[in-house]
């Protein structure tokens, strides 16, 4: 092989590496990312069972329900207008207490209830989820929009 | 007094570093000025060495008096913690930075004697130039001497979760790791400057990213133990982007040093050697960016200020932006290499250098991603399930790569010569993964693949050595081997964590028991327990098998400065694996804890085969050091 060829191959495979990167890339997104919802988005959305997604909201004040086991819980996520029934199995964030803000990532099962396979608490100020920061801004600008009215 | 002096010294460093630069920049035309170079660089070391003990002992007296102290440390903080909160957060970590960057440039300039005085001066003057937007960055928007006036009595504190040994050495690990890249940056668009891309070039830049590829192996492998044990979830890699952050320059880097030894030995690959050099610092300011900016949703992100993100933003495209087009400008001046076979050890790095970028590509599209997707109005999260799924086949075939590669002669060889080794390797592969697939059937594809490439390779690793005088044998050979065989080791711990771990939930009352892959863990008791700066619960837990009884004490903290809870794992190590066990809060209704234990079977293989690959790193090192540099005699490549 030529040396001029050689570097023209060398380049030519690196392209087509690249390309392979996005391709795999791209059809592993397809699959595996997970949008985030509010429960108000999730009652519109059609979520087909089984996809991983994450949701995100205030774990509603009394819902908190512990299972017999000792190790299961159900509790209610809301925000302004939808609610969400979640069930998960585990142990729980220390800071995750009824009227705290909760992303949770799991998967809806067909009976309606989100399946979740972790949780993540509000920390404390200098660490919030991110989404979490967004939803808590949103609400402050719907408190100060209505009393301005 | 001692913060002002700091701040006199960073920005007396600052003036050195422009000196440096006019010293570089004089080397275009009558190059009166290149001698005030190396000076320049020397001091600018010592400058920043000082400022960084400066606030080292503001820390350490706890001044109250400078804003970033009392933001971040407290009067009640073990000494320990109080010097690692030093760089335990944004400022100090970027001065931290600096200091190391402007270290190196001092280093360069004391011990550099191999590549020319032309090409010496113009790395330094990039170098520099590089120097000049972080010491901008620093004093402009992020002062770590600021005053606080007045003084308050007491100190914000500091993340409890980063008080811990292991921040003491994570985070400085990994910036030196993060600042060698930018040297071989330096070197690299030095070298194009002055047209001196060749051999003696990647001799003199190897050692730099040789060092920084240890640090960052060093570093990620720390950072991924102190994950595993502190968060208490278990796991010792989320995919987290702040970890990706630190993994992608890391891949970058690892291409670049087999890259870079072609080019010191055989003189192939220049262009695309040059590339990596650029490729690897884009990705550590990348890293800086994403965790410095906290753009993205992260345990790491405690210092998030849109506008710092900004300016990193900016530094990092403009001198990477700088960089591609002086290379696009450049690289047809750039002369061929020598050429190579498809088969050949050449070949081999090239494959190495395709499945490392693959890999790079993979997590750098998954990383960004959601930032994009969020640009355009959706919410998206991307986690282990899509790396995972995209990046293990990948880094299955890089692994049978490293099979033959290092056995592989330069330019060109024969696969018939090294049939016997390739029949043994494959029976190697079939039988481990026929073993592990009668003993656990539903423990999946990849970590059966990954067990039993991971033992193919423990043994293709030692083959380089075959037919050599030990004795005579050059370190670096060593420490290829070496490291090499530590990634066998870490893959076969990570293939058999995630296959064959073993894992209980229960809620316990006292003297009740648990069970997990034959141990038996007792709830003997839960008792109060006080530290430096918290108060918290112990378990007292008695863990069983085969006769012998060993003391577990998982602890639950609740931190005061500032208030926070954290899970401190117990963890019981065997030398087959480790018994992982976390108590949580008890049931209020019934009085029971709830008890997580995972049994994880050779888990500690994944951070002692990390280490394993740092070693190798090492000893190759000491072995480019210790050799006499050659002289620069007929076969002087150095092109043009």
């Amino acid at each position: 092989m030529k040396p001029k060829h050689q570097r023209l191959v060398l380049a030519l495979v690196a392209f087509v590496a690249l390309i392979g990167a996005g391709f795999i890339a791209a059809a592993a997104l397809r699959d595996e990312a997970s949008y985030f919802y509010t429960p108000t988005t999730l009652a519109k959305a059609q979520v087909e069972p089984g996809k991983a997604i994450r949701l995100g909201g205030m774990v509603q004040k009394g819902s908190i329900v512990r299972g017999t086991d000792g190790v299961s819980i159900t509790f209610t996520v809301q925000d302004q207008e939808g609610e969400q029934n979640v069930a998960y199995r585990g142990i729980t964030p220390d800071l995750f207490v009824e009227g705290s803000g909760v992303v949770a990532d799991g998967r809806m099962r067909a009976d309606g209830v989100f399946v979740a396979e972790s949780l993540l608490a509000k920390h404390d100020e200098n660490y919030v989820p991110k989404e979490l920061a967004d939803i808590d801004m949103t609400a402050a600008q719907q408190t100060k929009d209505t009393l301005s009215k | 007094m001692m913060a002002e002096a700091g701040l006199a010294a960073l920005w007396l460093a600052a003036a050195m570093a422009l000196l440096q630069l006019a010293g570089g920049l004089s080397l275009i035309g009558d190059g009166k000025l290149a001698s005030l170079i190396r000076p320049a660089a020397m001091v600018q070391g010592a400058l920043c060495v000082f400022s960084f003990c400066a606030l080292i002992w503001l820390f350490w007296i706890t001044d109250l008096s400078v804003l970033l102290v009392a933001s971040n440390s407290h009067i009640d903080k073990p000494a320990i913690f109080k010097i690692a909160g030093t760089w335990g957060n944004h400022e100090g970590s970027m001065l931290l930075w600096v200091t190391v960057m402007a270290l190196s440039g001092a280093a360069i300039a004391l011990l550099e004697k191999r590549i020319d005085a032309k090409t010496l001066g113009a790395t330094l003057g990039v170098q520099a130039v590089v120097s000049l937007g972080f010491f901008a960055f620093l004093l402009f928007s992020s002062n770590p001497f600021e005053r606080l006036v007045p003084a308050p009595a007491q100190g914000a504190g500091l993340n409890p979760l980063l008080q811990d040994i292991g921040l003491a050495f994570h985070p400085p690990t990994l910036y030196i790791g993060y600042v060698g890249l930018s040297v071989a940056f330096s070197f690299a668009v030095g070298a194009l400057l002055t047209r001196q891309v060749g051999p003696a070039f990647a001799r003199a830049m190897r050692p730099w990213v040789l060092g920084a590829w240890i640090f960052l192996t060093l570093g990620i492998t720390a950072g991924s133990y102190w994950a595993y044990y502190e968060l208490g979830w278990g796991g010792w890699w989320f995919w987290d982007p702040v970890e990706n952050a630190s993994l992608m320059p890391w891949l970058a880097a690892t291409a670049l040093l087999h890259s870079v030894s072609v080019l010191a030995t055989r003189n192939a690959l220049r262009a695309w050697t040059i590339m990596l050099a650029l490729v690897a610092f884009a990705m550590s300011m990348a890293g800086t960016f994403l965790v410095r900016s906290g753009v993205l949703t992260s345990v790491h992100s405690f210092a998030v200020d849109p506008e710092r993100g900004a300016f990193i933003l900016t530094l990092m495209l403009v001198y990477t932006g700088a960089a591609f087009v002086l290379f696009a400008l450049r690289i047809g001046t750039v002369r061929q290499g020598e050429p190579f076979q498809l088969v050949s050890r050449e070949g081999a790095i090239v494959a190495n250098n395709i499945f490392l970028s693959v890999i790079l590509g993979i997590v750098l599209i998954g990383t960004l991603y959601p930032l994009a997707a969020e640009a355009l109005g959706d919410k998206i999260s991307v986690g282990p399930p899509y790396f995972n799924k995209a990046t293990v086949p990948i880094a299955l075939l890089l692994m049978l790569a490293l099979l033959l590669g290092p056995m592989l002669r330069w330019r060109r060889d024969e696969i018939a010569r090294h049939k016997y080794w390739l029949v043994g390797f494959f029976a190697i592969i079939l039988w481990s993964g026929v073993a592990v697939w009668q003993f656990a059937p539903g423990v999946g594809i990849f970590p059966t693949l990954g067990i039993a490439f991971a033992l193919a390779l423990a043994v293709a690793s030692f083959v380089p050595l075959k037919g050599r005088n030990l004795l005579r044998t050059p370190l670096p050979i060593y420490g290829m081997v070496i490291a090499h065989f530590g990634l066998a080791v870490s893959v076969f711990g990570m293939a058999s964590e995630s296959g064959f771990s073993k894992e209980s939930l229960t809620a316990l009352s006292p003297g009740q028991s648990a069970q997990v892959a034959g141990w038996t863990v007792k709830l003997d008791d839960v008792n109060p327990a006080i530290g430096d700066n918290w108060v918290g619960i112990q378990g007292e837990m008695l863990a069983n098998r085969g006769g012998k009884t060993f003391a577990l004490h998982p602890q639950s903290r609740q931190f005061f400065q500032p208030e926070m809870q954290t899970s401190e794992a117990a963890l019981l190590t065997r030398w087959n694996g480790q018994l992982y066990a976390v108590l949580a809060q008890p049931d209020e209704r019934t009085g029971k804890w709830q008890v997580r234990l995972w049994w994880k079977p050779y888990v500690t293989f994944i951070w002692f085969g990390g280490a394993l690959v740092a070693l190798g790193g090492l000893i190759a090192l000491l072995g480019r050091m210790l050799r006499r540099p050659r002289k620069p005699a007929k076969n002087n490549w150095a092109s043009e």
